[in-house]
């Protein structure tokens, strides 16, 4: 039975394209599910949302734009970040509107697989750290030097860390090299994953509040700066290079440009779409207000874009394609 | 090799537990000699690991050039997809008014007016909720895992029924398909079909088809052989006797195949948006990276009403003709049989299909339809927004609140729990060399379940060894362990009070319903609310999810202890605490075995969500292998890993109930 039925498909989808074979994400086979994805003519834009909130500030205020300046629909799919990639591919994924550098997805989706395009920087500088809170680096001035961490390894115990001090790491998508940078630097510390990006914040607003020890994982942009007075751990210094080898990593994070990437068939059929997208830039303060709206003044996504856009009509008239 | 020590009843009686505590005594003693040796330490590079890994991006740079591609899995991919987008486009042509009337009427042409207005009430609280795009979308989605599913599982379980062969063959199959944590076979499978709405449809289909298989197959076995001679003895030719004999009689359990098919489905509707298929999944999804229950809340529920609506509907067309008011009872008891093969319990009544309808039902049904479909065109196509009801914050609040409130005690809890048992379990059998690990696990399993399964355990154990798991597995056995532990102390407690307690059975009975329908994930929230993203987490969720089975089966096991014992008992002069633990318990301790047993399963499979939530070892190691590609050989493995873990706790307790382990069923 299961023969004849995969015989049968096998015909069917043969009779279907013609003997040339199904090439996924081909705009050309003709027998493509789900009308594809966009982008002639006021068509629909698939915005990727990574798991942070300074993403999804960016890809709000886009959508925003898109849908009421341009009158596109716009879709916003959750996908991770290594998996969006693959969206570039099969279509489920026009644009990525922060891409956190990823040298090696760049490498193999832009240039040996073809399939994406960069679309020029967000105006964004961001930079990955390890933190702990102000008072921490009151009470311990010394702590700030990576040097320093095992003597107070003890403080930062937790249930989870086996004895060792906890480092608290994000979403299992994030970019890190924590696991070999306590390797590499002999920290007596044990990576410990949060899970999520309100882990994180959840942990460092505890932190703060009630003087709780921890060293964690973070990023600017974000709004929690504004909130939570936190200090970052110097590793030793990034130099050019130094994390090329992912195993070996002996230094710290590098401030990364970011920068959106789009699918290649948007880049080039996505029309006034794909202008918005490439024109896109602002600044950390800008994604903060958005991202400080929809986390704690409990607005959606819609309407801190909304609210961004209203105050500034300057910036973002001059993103509008003419 | 347990009951040899007894076999001298001299007068000094050894007694029986003198051979167990020998040998448990001489595996403490080897444990103290040798611990720390031959702990085989976790090791993220492992050559196998990357071996994989490689083989991951070798496969994915040909994906456009190997033939097995072009010319197979790629139009399996565009084939479901087109499945999905053809139920997408009707059902979104429908509208919503449209959507309602018809599901209302196809309600009431399966079971009358009753079933009829809750359809309609079910399909109209998408809408009140706020969710009708992604509900729309998340029906779209089962209805074509389901089609595509009976398409394939009914020819299969007939086969499968026919022929003991085939069933033999099949079975182990369908049992790896469905203790595979979803997890671990989704990195895979995006790797063969991409992710999207087709790679999510086929996701739910590898978790739908095992039950069409097995009951479709138990259906047809059940047809009695008188009739099927009488049928060849009339000159019936195999292929008469198969569509007039067989099918015709195997109906009504096999309308129960489609029911647990879509009960499956459904319940994998949060997984498959992991790999960004369309619907429900997305704001469960939302809520947990953004840690707001508020947001979860509304489409669990909505993924729990439409599993009531569908249920009511399939299970009043299984038991066509019986008066409509037996409903209510029917769906209440649905969520017991989650298990793979539970419809079996169900005991098949004849029925008739089709020319039952009276006039009235018709005329209803019929009616409901075109108002729908009319008035589809007269209001407006979206949903009114005033006509949701938003309650993202109140929710938020309320569990925020809780967390203020209740920080001190469940992080006493928490803590409590990790240091006395977590803690010193997960040393011990991480510090124990792997070797006396298994030693030990291989002389458990003999002793409960006999030597066959106790090699298939040793077997398992030596596999995970190989590959090079073995931390990690020792890992997630702990935090199983403590789940099953707590799991069974409470679901003793209140199997206990419930068979003993008609009323306090009845309250508990909806809130186990509902504790077992709302899709897994929803727990972990509260979970993560109240402990943190620790390895506690992950076990009061599993612990939620799975007392329920655990609850039923203990009380079962309990009420079906013959009231003539009970009496005898009681009337020579038992008080109730003497009547319970001398007589009821241990006249039910099989059905109690039965429950551990299925508890573990359940457990395990929870521990692996919870490997999003701070369950660590193999559940995080699948969840990483699923979101970095540099770790995609160890996600993979761990899975397996998984199977093996779960494969192997289920050899070491099935003694309990020598039933196939198909029975142990759970759904993530």
């Amino acid at each position: 039975m299961k023969i004849r039925l995969i015989a049968g498909l096998l015909a069917l989808g043969l009779a279907a394209a013609g003997c040339g074979g199904a090439k996924v994400g081909e705009p050309s086979s003709s027998a493509a599910p789900q009308g594809q994805s966009s982008a002639s003519g006021a068509g629909t834009v698939k915005i990727a949302i990574n798991p942070w909130v300074g993403y999804e500030a960016s890809a709000n205020v886009v959508a925003y734009l898109l849908k009421n300046e341009l009158k596109y629909q716009v879709e916003l799919p959750e996908i991770k970040e290594q998996l969006a990639w693959e969206g570039f591919e099969t279509g489920d994924v026009d644009v990525i509107i922060e891409n956190w550098g990823h040298p090696d997805l760049v490498k193999k989706f832009i240039d040996e697989k073809k399939v994406a395009v960069s679309a020029g920087s967000t105006g964004n500088k961001g930079i990955i750290g390890w933190y702990v809170p102000k008072w921490m680096a009151d009470k311990y001035p010394d702590i700030t030097d990576y040097k320093n961490l095992n003597k107070y390894a003890d403080l930062f115990k937790t249930s989870e860390s086996g004895g060792k001090g906890q480092l608290l790491d994000g979403d299992p998508s994030y970019v890190t090299n924590d696991e070999a940078l306590v390797k590499n630097l002999n920290l007596n510390f044990k990576v410990v994953t949060g899970g999520s990006e309100a882990a994180l914040l959840k942990s460092a607003t505890q932190a703060q509040d009630q003087q709780k020890a921890l060293l964690f994982y973070f990023w600017t942009p974000h709004w929690i700066f504004d909130k939570v007075d936190l200090v970052r751990v110097n590793l030793p210094a990034y130099t050019e290079g130094c994390d090329a080898d992912p195993k070996k990593v002996a230094c710290d994070y590098a401030e990364l440009d970011l920068d959106k990437i789009v699918s290649k068939k948007f880049a080039d059929t996505g029309g006034k779409a794909y202008e918005l997208v490439k024109n896109f830039k602002w600044t950390n303060e800008d994604q903060n207000a958005v991202a400080n709206d929809m986390t704690n003044n409990g607005m959606t996504g819609e309407q801190a874009a909304k609210k961004w856009i209203d105050a500034n009509q300057a910036k973002w008239q001059a993103w509008i394609p003419k | 090799m347990s009951t040899t020590a007894v076999t001298t009843p001299s007068r000094l009686r050894i007694p029986r537990w003198a051979a167990p505590a020998g040998i448990t005594l001489l595996i403490a003693v080897a444990y103290l000699v040798f611990r720390g040796t031959g702990t085989l330490p976790h090791d993220k590079e492992a050559p196998q690991f990357l071996a994989l890994t490689d083989l991951r991006e070798w496969i994915d740079d040909h994906r456009n050039s190997n033939p097995v591609f072009l010319f197979f899995l790629n139009y399996i991919r565009i084939f479901v997809g087109s499945v999905y987008t053809a139920f997408l486009s009707v059902l979104t042509a429908l509208g919503w008014p449209g959507l309602i009337g018809v599901m209302g009427a196809l309600a009431w042409l399966a079971g009358g007016w009753r079933i009829a207005l809750v359809a309609v009430a079910g399909v109209a609280s998408f809408g009140v909720l706020g969710l009708w795009e992604s509900s729309v979308e998340t029906l779209a989605l089962v209805a074509a895992a389901v089609l595509l599913s009976l398409a394939i599982g009914v020819p299969l379980g007939v086969w499968a029924g026919l022929s003991s062969r085939v069933r033999g063959a099949v079975t182990p199959v369908l049992d790896v398909m469905q203790i595979m944590p979803t997890f671990a076979y989704l990195a895979p499978l995006v790797l063969f079909f991409h992710i999207g709405a087709p790679a999510g449809t086929i996701a739910t289909m590898i978790y739908s088809i095992p039950p069409a298989i097995r009951i479709t197959a138990l259906a047809i076995e059940q047809v009695s052989p008188t009739a099927v001679e009488a049928s060849t003895s009339l000159g019936a030719t195999r292929r008469q006797t198969l569509f007039k004999v067989y099918l015709p009689l195997a109906r009504s359990t096999m309308a129960l195949a489609v029911n647990q098919t879509i009960m499956m489905a459904l319940s994998m509707v949060v997984i498959a948006n992991l790999i960004s298929a369309p619907g429900l999944g997305g704001d469960i999804i939302r809520g947990l990276s953004r840690a707001q229950v508020g947001i979860m809340l509304p489409a669990g529920i909505a993924i729990v009403v439409m599993a009531v609506t569908l249920d009511r509907m399939m299970m009043a067309l299984a038991r066509e003709g019986a008066p409509p008011s037996g409903g209510g009872a029917a769906g209440a008891q649905r969520p017991e049989r989650r298990g793979k093969d539970g419809g079996s319990q169900r005991p098949s009544r004849p029925t008739q299909w089709g020319n039952k309808h009276s006039g009235v039902s018709l005329a209803g049904a019929a009616v409901l339809a075109v108002a729908g479909i009319v008035l589809s065109r007269v209001l407006p196509a979206e949903w009114p927004a005033n006509w949701t009801v938003n309650f993202v914050a109140q929710v938020n609040d309320a569990v925020r609140w809780a967390e203020l409130t209740w920080y001190d005690v469940t992080t006493f809890i928490k803590d409590t729990t990790t240091a006395l048992l977590l803690n010193p379990l997960e040393g011990l059998l991480t510090s124990a060399p792997w070797w006396l690990v298994a030693v030990a696990a291989l002389l458990l399993a003999w002793r409960v379940s006999g030597l066959r399964p106790a090699l298939v355990a040793l077997g398992c154990l030596l596999a995970i060894a190989l590959l090079g798991i073995w931390e990690h597995a020792m890992q997630t056995l702990t935090t199983v362990a403590v789940a099953v532990l707590v799991t069974l102390v409470i679901g003793l407690l209140l199997g206990v009070a419930a068979a003993r307690s008609p009323r306090f059975s009845a309250v508990q009975r909806p809130v186990l319903d509902a504790a077992q329908t709302m899709p897994a994930f929803v727990y972990l929230l509260p979970a993560l609310a109240l402990f943190e993203t620790t390895r506690f987490t992950a076990i009061f969720a599993s612990v939620i999810y799975a007392v329920p089975p655990v609850v039923r089966l203990v009380e079962d096991g309990i009420r079906a202890v013959p009231p003539t014992v009970v009496e005898a008992a009681a009337s020579a002069g038992s008080t109730s605490g003497q009547l319970l633990w001398k007589v009821q318990l241990p006249m039910a301790r099989r059905a109690i075995l039965l429950a551990a047993n299925q508890g573990i399963v359940m457990t395990l499979a929870m521990v692996v969500v919870g490997g999003l939530v701070g369950a660590g070892a193999l559940g995080y190691d699948v969840v990483v292998g699923f979101s970095q590609r540099t770790d995609f050989g160890m996600g993979l493995v761990a899975g397996v890993a998984t199977v093996l873990l779960g494969v192997m706790l289920d050899r070491v307790t099935q003694g309990a109930d020598r039933r196939p382990a198909s029975r142990t069923g759970a759904s993530h």
